[in-house]
């Protein structure tokens, strides 16, 4: 009696839940959380003057959509089902208590399409769990620096390493004389530094930073007429910090000097891009375009780095706990296929992954960094972002 | 007596009519590369010399040569096709179609069944070159490429770059018996001659690894590093083993390098600089010369397998990626 009354109930349990008893008996389920906040202005609509929208940017979700397609038949060889669960944090609902409850599931990884703040407060409440963060979206220094955490990994690439490839190309054509035109927004000016810092780091003469403003009013027009902009100066090549993009993609064909222009227009620094052909990448952009039905860009590039590298390290390792996952990733044996050439894996000093940074343009991929030229007395890709000595990360 | 060889007999007398032995000969001696990038099929006489330049379909990549020898077939992965042609003559004779993407592919030992990674879609599909029609499908890790049919026949290996993975299909019971955990980006295949090892290119590793085909186990691999590259630079793809089963070939990629390999001893021998990103090879029947497709120059490299250097190099098409050598 008791025992038909539990099998029953186990039987609906696993019917609700959808899982065949065979498969349940078969495969053990690893979960990925992928974590985003309501009305994050990150992805709200930036309009331009006509309607135009100019940068429309989307959750990556899909590209660790595509990540978990890929590893169904890996799943098959190991006896794991991987899956995808998606948590929408409420406007003002603390991260810390959000990932407790996840936690509380059994998931252990996690992906974090969340704002800074966020990301910062969830790798330092969760320093010293098992679990392991990933941060897809975010370039900035701090979150490699000051608030990193041996919990948070950080598969999108960082500020520093695109500009120091971009930095690196510049000098390579010998385009060392660089004006610099900034906007007013708090991102403009965090790109122009990292350019700066890059430009430093590379020998490039910054030769001025000047500030531009989207506005018709005559009385600026020093500041938004780009041919007065860029006049009185003499300089190779204009880097052009717009992260908005309604001024910038005006300043071509339009500075007093016939110079090009890189940075936010021109050629562009991102870890991805839809039209690179090596490596195979048109495979991965094709699998990508079949489940997104769009192009991949460099945070699907992230999202989907995120979920592979813990598939990899769980294959290799035979492990599916959080922590051997953890050390497998930051050990020397880890390799994750970066589908740009270099085999990927993390830096031990930030845990951030090492991966090549494309220069394209708007159809194109022009030259993939680290450039050939540079080198490095360990490892070339350490040529981009922050290398060990200039870490300011202190959990090794 | 070779149904195509009167046919075979007058081309090759047209083509040149200049006094080649070989061309009286069974074989046509032809040299046939596929050019991915530029849709065509570059034809080679025994002279080595570009006689003809085909236009085939849509990104044609792998080959191989019916049982007989008097047809072989392309993949071509933008149209879904495998084209069928006529070796002597290089008439498409039919084609296959709806075959998702085909990349590379092996013959069974049957002679009718062409088992055929398809790229695009996580599958080993299984087509009967005479028919076209449609067999059986097996499920792989994304990107499947190279395909390797056993001598007896019994098993056939289909590698899933993205996966990592050898998949193992038994061909009498028709399913994927055991998925081989490689190293990184799985390539090709080359069996020695006593069919005991299965040789398989890791592209991101720079490393062949070596499986033991009775326990399918990893026994042994090779790693690749010629002098001055860095091991990111070495991605071997083709591997060829001599029908003594003393050399091997690998194509080393991105390090623009054929390496040679002592078989038996597990040791490199030499490396022989071909052009940029050699992928595929082909050796001749006497194993005299060694042909590499060179992607990224556009060209071929020959190689005199004695003195273990390149003889010369040809202009082919865009990215050319297989060869297949009609001399015997």
């Amino acid at each position: 009696m008791i025992t038909k009354a539990v099998t029953a109930f186990l039987v609906a349990w696993l019917t609700l839940s959808g899982v065949t008893v065979a498969a349940a008996a078969m495969k053990e389920t690893v979960a990925f959380a992928y974590l985003q906040r309501e009305n994050d202005p990150a992805y709200a609509q930036h309009r331009a003057y006509t309607g135009l929208v100019l940068r429309d940017r989307m959750p990556p979700l899909d590209g660790a959509k595509t990540a978990l397609r890929e590893s169904r038949v890996i799943g098959r060889s190991i006896g794991i089902k991987f899956e995808l669960r998606e948590a929408m944090l409420g406007e003002g609902e603390d991260v810390v208590d959000a990932l407790a409850a996840l936690i509380g599931e059994g998931i252990r990884f996690f992906l974090l399409d969340l704002p800074l703040q966020d990301v910062a407060r969830a790798a330092g409440a969760l320093a010293d769990r098992d679990v392991i963060l990933f941060n897809i979206r975010h370039g900035a220094g701090e979150l490699r620096g000051r608030d990193c955490s041996p919990v948070l990994f950080h598969t999108a690439a960082s500020d520093a390493m695109l500009m120091d490839g971009l930095a690196q190309f510049l000098f390579k054509r010998n385009w060392t004389d660089v004006l610099v035109l900034e906007g007013e927004e708090g991102s403009d000016l965090v790109l122009s530094a990292a350019f700066q810092a890059s430009a430093r780091k590379f020998r490039l003469n910054v030769v001025e930073v000047r500030p531009f403003v989207l506005s018709n009013d005559p009385r600026v027009r020093d500041q938004n007429n780009v041919t007065l902009l860029t006049g009185d100066a003499d300089y190779d090549v204009v880097f052009l910090a717009d992260t908005l993009g309604e001024f910038g993609r005006y300043v071509a064909y339009q500075t007093y000097r016939p110079r090009p222009i890189v940075g936010s227009e021109g050629l562009i620094a991102s870890a991805w891009h839809w039209t690179w052909e090596r490596h195979g990448a048109p495979q991965l952009n094709q699998r990508f375009d079949r489940i997104a039905d769009r192009r991949m860009t460099d945070a699907d590039y992230a999202a989907w780095a995120a979920v592979k590298s813990v598939v990899e390290a769980m294959v290799r390792s035979e492990s599916r706990e959080a922590g051997t996952v953890r050390d497998y990733l930051t050990s020397e044996a880890f390799t994750l296929d970066t589908y740009k050439g270099a085999p990927g894996n993390f830096r031990s000093w930030n845990n951030q992954l090492r991966h090549a940074v494309l220069l394209h343009t708007h159809n194109a991929v022009i030259a993939r960094a680290p450039l050939d030229e540079f080198l490095h007395q360990t490892n070339t890709m350490d040529t981009l972002g922050q290398d060990e000595p200039e870490t300011g990360c202190g959990f090794e | 007596m070779r149904a195509h060889s009167l046919i075979s007999l007058v081309g090759a007398i047209l083509v040149c009519a200049a006094l080649s032995p070989l061309a009286l000969a069974k074989e046509t001696g032809l040299v046939f590369i596929s050019n991915e990038k530029s849709n065509t099929i570059t034809v080679l006489d025994g002279q080595d010399q570009v006689i003809k330049t085909l236009e085939t379909c849509a990104r044609p990549r792998g080959m191989h040569f019916s049982a007989d020898r008097t047809e072989f077939f392309v993949g071509c992965a933008d149209d879904s096709v495998v084209a069928i042609y006529d070796v002597a003559t290089q008439k498409l004779l039919r084609r296959i179609r709806q075959v998702e993407e085909p990349e590379t592919f092996d013959l069974h030992t049957n002679g009718r069944h062409l088992y055929i990674s398809n790229e695009e879609d996580a599958t080993a599909t299984v087509f009967d070159v005479q028919t076209g029609e449609f067999i059986a499908e097996f499920e792989t890790g994304e990107e499947p490429e190279g395909v390797q049919v056993t001598a007896d026949g019994g098993l056939v290996f289909v590698a899933s770059e993205a996966a990592n993975l050898v998949h193992v299909i038994d061909v009498e019971a028709q399913e994927v018996i055991k998925d081989i955990l490689v190293d990184t980006r799985p390539r090709r295949f080359a069996l020695t001659p006593d069919g005991k090892e299965l040789w398989v290119s890791a592209e991101l590793a720079g490393i062949v690894d070596i499986i033991d085909v009775e326990a399918l186990e990893i026994i042994d691999d090779i790693a690749f590093l010629p002098t001055g590259f860095r091991k990111e630079q070495v991605t071997p793809v083709d591997v060829l083993i001599t029908k003594d089963g003393t050399r091997a070939y690998v194509a080393l990629g991105r390090a623009n390098h054929v390496a040679v390999v002592d078989v038996k001893r597990r040791e490199i021998l030499d490396y022989i600089l071909v052009g940029r990103r050699a992928w595929g090879l082909a050796l001749t029947h006497d194993e005299s010369k060694l042909y590499v497709a060179n992607g990224l120059s556009d060209d071929i490299s020959i190689i005199d397998t004695a003195s273990r250097k390149v003889i010369t190099s040809i202009p082919v098409g865009m990215v050319p990626y297989g060869i297949l050598i009609d001399d015997h």
